[in-house]
């Protein structure tokens, strides 16, 4: 395995350094490849105060989405996206803040590891999140992350045993993905006041920010979220808007809004 | 066909593909399945309710008339026998005590034809848990019949309309539910797939297909084991609970695919729905949608162990069309007086076709599961001319 040259901006640097700072961390996510335009969104994202963000490449058969991510992804495989057309965007995107990608196992396993996180890296792309990749099966993948200066980040789930939390906080890169409750992704009316309990219970062994996803939805969500929390990532509340016709200035002021929100109480 | 150990793996396949919100669950099942089939008290309840519920042992008849026919000696178990009308009540009942015995109240299941969807209502009646089946509304549609089934029994059946709107989606449907209901929820699985434990667990529910007919093969042919066992493949869970119980004999396996949806003939490796097997696919690795008259059996995947199978050279793993299906199912039913299920037919027209073409030298000896009954299929049936 080669080591890559990798272009782009760091996630785990890049996050930390502004978590210690004292900032609480905005990671908003759009669908690879949902319109023409939507790498004009990751722009607009960046402009609006995000401090990286989640790109998702469909796939058809997705374990933890909920509708709004899948009915972005079917929209995504509908207009022809691909994985290597998806990263070709993203190489001509040139957008300043880390990207991260969100993919199942398949589409990893079929280009080959090596393969697959040297094209990411070549498309400025440093962080990859596999959902359906557990603790078991992460050793080679972690290799070759790590060859390709890509981060692993690990999705932490509130039914983990006190032992798989310690070693997702150990072994994760970049961030800690912590889910708010044991849910697929979707916007929600409230919070669940047991995110932030196990926020701060993941907090108590990770180095690293800890993230919570999943259903943060409102600005509120965002500030409640991060009060436990490194900060928040946000995904079917702006896929939602963005189905929905949501141009990329609009999806931007919903970005702004949330980095307002945050800033304002924490700032 | 061995335990798969830890890790779940058949040779390169398996595994435990799943969110890490799941992986308790998936332990919680195996170590449950492990204490529970090695309980004698645990066995002796399914084999009560095997006998007393599900009529087991089902018949091995002898297809008198076809075999005349074809100048071969062709055995039929009977799963259409079975409560339901298919195999797919062994592995439920074994799913639903282990439900019951691990406190849960709550059987969650996908279904494409509408039989596991039947089997899993039909346990969870008997054993007073409550059942919510996901099925995609295309195979809603052609499968009205069980879904009224399902739905006198008492459960709910929740319409899927993402994606195809088949098996998978409803797959992928139940498997995104359970990560919502762990606590109170058993993923009761349909076939041999999935993550750990539930391939090897689903071919040890239906295991007593291939035990049972391997005896009573013994008592009906010569030379007590068959030339051949064949059975059709979606999941592959009537296929692999046979040749469980040939696998240690020198008799031929043949799983017979359809046409449309061939995850060995026509597909490559892929991880999907929580294991690593086969899969079909387009170019740029998304799941393909399978084309089949037999809605049990337009599952794009197939079930690890039959990977493993595959690679070995232990089972052949072979294809056949629509149109040769439903001339399988006429055959059968004015030679014997069997209607079979749309998807038992398959393995019933790779005979005819062997035979036909040679391939099955004159007298050999052929068992076939017969892996459920047609009266599903009649609405189907009545389209085609």
């Amino acid at each position: 395995m080669n080591a890559t040259t990798a272009t782009g901006v760091a996630v785990g640097p890049r996050l930390r350094e502004r978590r210690d700072a004292g900032r609480k961390l905005l990671v908003p996510y759009v669908t690879g490849g949902v319109s023409a335009d939507w790498t004009d969104y990751l722009r607009a994202y960046a402009d609006a105060g995000a401090d990286a963000v989640e790109i998702g490449l469909p796939f058809s058969e997705p374990m933890i989405d909920g509708p709004t991510v899948q009915e972005a992804s079917e929209r995504a495989l509908h207009r022809g996206a691909t994985v290597r057309g998806v990263l070709a965007d993203l190489r001509a995107a040139r957008v300043d803040v880390p990207l991260i990608v969100m993919t199942y196992y398949h589409l990893v396993a079929r280009e080959g590891h090596a393969e697959f996180c040297a094209a990411l890296a070549e498309a400025g792309v440093r962080g990859l999140i596999v959902p359906d990749l557990p603790l078991e099966e992460l050793a080679e993948l972690e290799q070759a992350t790590a060859a390709a200066d890509v981060d692993l980040i690990l999705v932490a789930a509130p039914s983990g045993a006190p032992s798989r939390l310690r070693e997702i906080a150990a072994r994760s890169r970049g961030f800690v993905y912590a889910m708010t409750a044991m849910v697929t992704t979707g916007e929600r009316a409230e919070l669940p006041a047991s995110a932030a309990e196990f926020a701060a219970r993941l907090k108590a062994h990770a180095d690293l920010p800890v993230l919570l996803g999943f259903g943060i939805s409102t600005p509120e969500h965002a500030v409640a979220g991060a009060r436990a929390a490194d900060g928040v990532v946000v995904a079917s509340a702006l896929m939602r808007g963005l189905l929905d016709g949501a141009t990329p200035a609009e999806s931007g002021a919903q970005v702004r809004a949330l980095r307002a929100a945050l800033d304002e109480v924490y700032g | 066909m061995h335990d798969p150990g830890a890790t779940g793996r058949f040779g390169d396949y398996g595994g435990r593909y799943v969110p890490e919100a799941l992986i308790p669950a998936c332990a919680e099942v195996e170590e449950a399945f492990r204490a529970a089939w090695a309980d004698a008290a645990f066995r002796r309840d399914l084999d009560r309710l095997l006998t007393v519920y599900a009529g087991r042992p089902t018949a091995l008849t002898p297809a008198w008339n076809l075999s005349a026919e074809l100048g071969i000696t062709v055995l039929l178990k009977r799963e259409d026998l079975a409560h339901t009308g298919s195999h797919k009540i062994n592995n439920v009942l074994g799913q639903a005590l282990l439900a019951r015995r691990m406190g849960r109240t709550r059987l969650l299941a996908e279904t494409g034809a509408g039989q596991h969807g039947v089997a899993t209502a039909t346990a969870a009646a008997l054993l007073g848990l409550s059942a919510t089946v996901f099925m995609g509304s295309k195979d809603m549609a052609r499968q009205a019949l069980n879904v009224h089934r399902m739905r006198l029994l008492g459960a709910e059946v929740v319409e899927v309309t993402s994606g195809s709107r088949t098996l998978k989606d409803a797959t992928s449907e139940a498997m995104r539910h359970w990560v919502t209901c762990v606590d109170e929820a058993y993923y009761c699985l349909g076939s041999v797939m999935g993550p750990h434990p539930y391939p090897w667990m689903v071919r040890e529910f239906q295991r007593v297909i291939g035990e049972e007919a391997r005896a009573q093969c013994a008592a009906e042919l010569p030379a007590a084991i068959p030339d051949y066992v064949v059975a059709c493949i979606g999941g592959g869970s009537n296929a692999a609970g046979t040749f469980a119980g040939f696998a240690g004999t020198a008799a031929k396996l043949v799983g017979v695919e359809a046409a449309g949806g061939a995850a060995i003939s026509g597909g490559k490796v892929a991880v999907m729905h929580g294991h690593r097997s086969y899969a079909i696919q387009d170019e740029h690795g998304q799941i393909l949608e399978a084309e089949s008259v037999a809605a049990g059996l337009d599952y794009p995947g197939i079930g690890p162990e039959h990977a493993h199978l595959h690679e070995l050279g232990r089972a052949r793993y072979v294809t056949v069309t629509d149109a040769e299906v439903i001339d399988a199912v006429r055959r059968l039913a004015r030679s014997e007086g069997i209607l079979p299920a749309l998807e038992s037919a398959h393995a019933i027209a790779w005979v005819l076709r062997a035979a036909r073409d040679g391939e099955l030298p004159p007298g050999a000896t052929v068992l076939i599961t017969l892996s459920g009954r047609g009266d599903k299929d009649t609405t189907t049936l009545m389209e085609i001319p």
